[in-house]
């Protein structure tokens, strides 16, 4: 990889941040080593396990195949991201009460697969899950608990939003 | 006894331990870890099977005096790698006997600097012509190991198999074939050590095994015991596939270290994992089955053999699994086993959940099928006239002391299933459809923890802790690596000790910090160390009630303030147990006879599968485990580990082919070697039947590898009946679908052309 480096500014997390960095290295490689956002995980290199998802302008990408010039003025979201002001994003609370994680080395881009998934489809079916999880390949759980553990997160999403729906209800009545 | 006992938290579906780290992205793996002044290590390779090397060349054009060379030369203890048999080095040494075996180490700050000069290592050989197959092996007109290729054998006899055949009604022959099979856990092989003259080496590493990597160590640097030092990270999943390499990637990495003084750190990526480290052992299973006019078995010949690749590592423990495993859980009053391990020059195959059993069930089970076809007889019929049952002998002359409930295992996944009605339906249906549906079942049992005197010789010694800080600990060696060790330990600390579960920790997985309790597999911790762990705070209970004034009843601050009056007087709170085997375990490791293990979990499964007979693809379509694993620690997780199983079956069955070419993995990718995804998982039926086993942690016994044990055979099972024909050997592929169901077609449908 060249030595020459390019200043590379992005959102991640809500922050903005600039990193000096080859323009083709990975941006997996620019979240763990210049931000040491450890959280993203390498599994294949080449595209095909998903551990190294991340959410890119909406879209989720595996951070392997993304040279980190592409990510210049990105908003980049990462599994260190998720939880906020100290409390579990809902897929993590379902993940961890219903065994959706077990080594936890998919976890992190099988998490960001989740959000997208429900951040487009509030309440997907069992195969509106299976596909959207299709390219984040899980060696430990067999899937099953992570599916549960979807549907749960989409429930519990629900309710978040039906119980703000029902605070502003009352604050709009007062 | 407390396994029968109301508790409290065993058997409470409380959250994995270390969760939150891992959801959160905290969890710290290898490759996550940066030590100041951090070099990277990588291994040049052999490019030939089998040879000697004639020379090494450095090229001129890389700056040599940056990076640290290391070579067999370079080893300061002993230049080999023992597991069982001192036969693989640790950098070969003027000779290679299988591709990618490491022959130069290099190391240097700069990653990419170190890629340009492992390709400007140049290696010349002499090549010597390799062995590949099983057939070549035990033909020995090449001899590429030993004496004469044999790794191991072994003679398992019950009975008088010769006089048998004289009396049978029938007598079926099979032969069955199963191919190698990668972990794929998804964080690859990695590891991180330090040297220095003072404190000798310190190796943080994903592994599951951390003093199997402390003895390699050891060897290799001629070190004394307080001068090596491991650590596992958190350990990215393993499946057998962290046992025995570790102990390589660890010298490498510590020999760099010593050699430029700097930590470093060899994390392998995924081409490289798949193509140097360790997989399933390939096996050929034949059966000759003897049975009498009423279906029951007479006699069982079954002749196994497994290729072990270039070096002995753990073949001859796969193949006594396998040999213990082959017949199956039936009762038979004439068995021969004889099994025999052959060296290839294959890269050398190693430890995989199950462990030489899913090869040795997936040929019983198939042949069980074959079997019933052959004498007329409904394959769950012919199952339930020859279950063992308690009271009955298996094929070592075991004694079957426990309750077997093979039966009701049977006929609720029977009924679970709707196996009777759905095959009824299939069989109806399927002449005029190109999707055909089948049903199909297996029904196995796996022993927990080391064969016969194994557990013995290990002497395990666990216990508990409770810190100054008022923090109680598990002290074990057993890991966590995604199975669940973590959280099953301390919640039988915590239910054993009256604490909370949130109270126990685990002790680092440091072999400076923690007792050596055994290695983390053969499905051992729940029972072995569990019991351990279970009688250790029992007994420091029993301490603080006797020596520091703990009431009958006690609050959580009752017992941390009994605690520190123990501490006061005796320095430290602290109980350790040594391992006891149950009583009237007798086991002889010559005739391969006796009480071969502890405990067996028993399980049938059942697959619905369907064939396209258009595109030729095999869909598991709904899958149903029904199995007894003794009392269930932790509901979630204990599902967890039977639906990875399964999926990781369901791989081995119809997904997974190790594409060999020359002796080099040709399929090294993610991209070519598939697994089941999201997409291709079944719905997974998970049923638990509970006896508490008394001698096991909380009354269980082990978990982990029974569940790859019983798919392949029920897939293809399932395939026979959708397509009324019998694969005998795995992978089995479209392809492979292909090639018999194509040509029977045509054989039996000429009139339509």
């Amino acid at each position: 990889m060249s030595a020459r480096r390019s200043a590379i500014h992005f959102t991640v997390n809500g922050e903005r941040r600039a990193v000096q960095a080859p323009p083709m290295k990975r941006l997996l490689d620019v979240l763990r080593e210049d931000l040491r956002l450890t959280g993203t995980k390498e599994g294949c290199g080449e595209g095909e396990c998903g551990s190294c998802s991340v959410r890119m302008n909406g879209e989720l990408v595996n951070s392997c195949l993304v040279p980190a010039l592409q990510a210049e003025g990105a908003e980049i979201q990462t599994v260190e991201g998720l939880a906020l002001d100290g409390r579990l994003h809902p897929l993590q609370q379902a993940f961890l009460e219903r065994g959706g994680a077990q080594c936890g080395v998919c976890t992190p881009g099988m998490l960001m697969a989740a959000a997208q998934l429900l951040d487009h489809n509030a309440h997907p079916t069992l195969p509106e899950i299976r596909e959207a999880l299709a390219g984040n390949l899980c060696r430990c759980t067999g899937f099953i608990r992570i599916f549960e553990s979807v549907v749960a997160a989409a429930a519990a999403k629900m309710d978040e939003r039906a119980s703000e729906a029902v605070l502003e209800q009352a604050h709009n009545a007062r | 006894m407390s396994s029968n006992a109301t508790t409290r938290i065993v058997g409470a579906p409380v959250p994995r331990k270390e969760g939150i780290n891992k959801l959160l992205g905290r969890a710290q793996y290898v490759d996550d870890i940066e030590r100041d002044g951090m070099w990277h290590g990588a291994a040049v390779r052999s490019a030939i099977p089998r040879g000697t090397i004639r020379s090494i060349t450095y090229d001129p054009r890389i700056d040599w005096s940056e990076l640290a060379v290391v070579t067999a030369a370079d080893v300061p203890g002993e230049n080999c790698i023992q597991l069982k048999v001192a036969d693989q080095p640790c950098l070969a040494d003027g000779k290679v006997n299988h591709c990618e075996e490491p022959i130069v180490l290099l190391a240097h700050p700069d990653k990419h600097k170190l890629g340009q000069a492992v390709a400007a290592v140049r290696i010349e050989y002499d090549p010597l012509p390799p062995v590949f197959t099983i057939e070549e092996s035990e033909r020995q007109d090449r001899i590429v190991w030993g004496e004469n290729n044999l790794l191991e054998s072994f003679l398992l006899e019950k009975g008088d198999v010769d006089a048998a055949w004289a009396e049978a009604r029938q007598i079926v022959e099979g032969e069955y074939r199963t191919g190698a099979q990668e972990h794929l856990y998804i964080e690859n092989n990695g590891m991180i050590a330090e040297y220095s003259a003072e404190n000798g080496v310190t190796a943080w590493g994903s592994l599951q095994c951390p003093y199997y990597v402390f003895k390699a160590l050891r060897g290799v640097f001629g070190l004394p015991e307080e001068k090596v030092r491991v650590v596992q990270t958190e350990t990215g999943g393993a499946f057998g596939g962290k046992e025995d390499y570790p102990s390589i990637l660890a010298c490498h990495a510590a020999l760099l270290a010593m050699k430029c003084g700097h930590p470093v750190k060899m994390v392998y990526d995924r081409m490289e994992d798949l193509a140097v480290t360790t997989k399933r052992h390939p096996s050929r299973v034949r059966h000759r089955t003897a049975l009498n006019g009423e279906g029951k078995l007479l006699a069982m010949e079954i002749d196994l053999a497994t290729d072990g690749g270039a070096y002995a590592t753990l073949s001859s423990t796969v193949l006594s699994r396998a040999t213990l495993h082959a017949a199956g859980p039936y009762a038979c009053p004439n068995v021969r086993v004889r099994a025999r391990s052959w060296a290839t020059n294959h890269v050398p195959y190693g430890a995989f959940r199950g462990f030489g059993a899913p090869q040795a069930i997936f040929a019983m089970e198939r042949h069980m099928d074959e079997v019933a076809a052959a004498i007329g007889l409904d394959p769950v019929e012919l199952r339930r006239r020859n279950f063992l049952h308690q009271g009955d002998t298996n094929a070592s002359e075991q004694l079957m002391r426990e309750p077997v409930i093979l039966d009701r295992l049977l006929d609720r996944a029977l009924a679970e299933s709707d196996y009777h009605a759905k095959r009824a339906r299939f069989s109806r249906e399927n002449p005029a459809r190109t999707v055909k549906r089948g049903m199909g079942i297996a029904a196995f049992y796996h022993g927990s923890g080391f064969t016969g005197s194994g557990e013995v010789y290990l002497n395990s010694l666990a216990g508990v802790d409770v810190t100054p800080a008022g923090q109680v600990r598990v002290l074990v060696s057993n890991t966590e690596f995604g199975q669940g060790t973590n959280t099953i330990l301390t919640q039988i600390a915590a239910e054993a000790l009256g604490v909370d579960y949130s109270d126990v920790a685990m002790a680092a997985p440091d072999t400076a910090m923690v007792p050596n309790s055994g290695p983390t597999v053969a499905s051992r911790t729940s029972m072995v160390v569990g019991r351990l762990v279970e009688r250790a705070s029992l007994q420091l209970v029993a301490m603080l009630r006797e020596h520091a004034g703990l009431g009958a009843g006690y609050t959580r601050d009752e017992f941390l303030a009994a605690c520190e009056r123990q501490r006061a007087a005796h320095g430290e709170v602290r109980s350790l147990c040594r391992y006891e085997a149950p009583p009237g375990i007798s086991w002889d490791d010559e005739n391969y006879h006796g009480e071969a293990y502890g405990a067996y979990a028993w399980a049938v499964y059942v697959a619905q599968v369907a064939v396209d007979m258009v595109t030729y693809s095999a869909e598991v379509e709904e899958f149903w485990a029904v199995q007894e694993v003794g009392r269930v620690l932790n509901p979630v997780l204990a599902a967890g580990q039977i639906e990875g199983g399964v999926a990781q079956g369901i791989g081995y069955a119809l997904y997974e082919k190790v594409v060999v070419e020359n002796g080099r993995m040709a399929n090294n990718q993610m991209t070519n070697y598939i697994m089941p995804t999201a997409e291709d998982v079944p719905p997974i039926h998970v049923y638990f039947e509970e006896i508490p086993f008394h001698h096991g942690g909380f009354g269980a016994k082990g978990i982990g590898e029974l569940p790859h044990d019983g798919p392949a055979p029920a897939i293809v099972n399932a395939i026979r009946d959708a397509t009324g024909i019998g694969f005998r050997a795995i992978p089995l592929l479209p392809e492979d679908l292909f090639a018999r169901l194509a040509s029977q077609e045509s054989v039996e449908e000429p009139a339509a052309l």
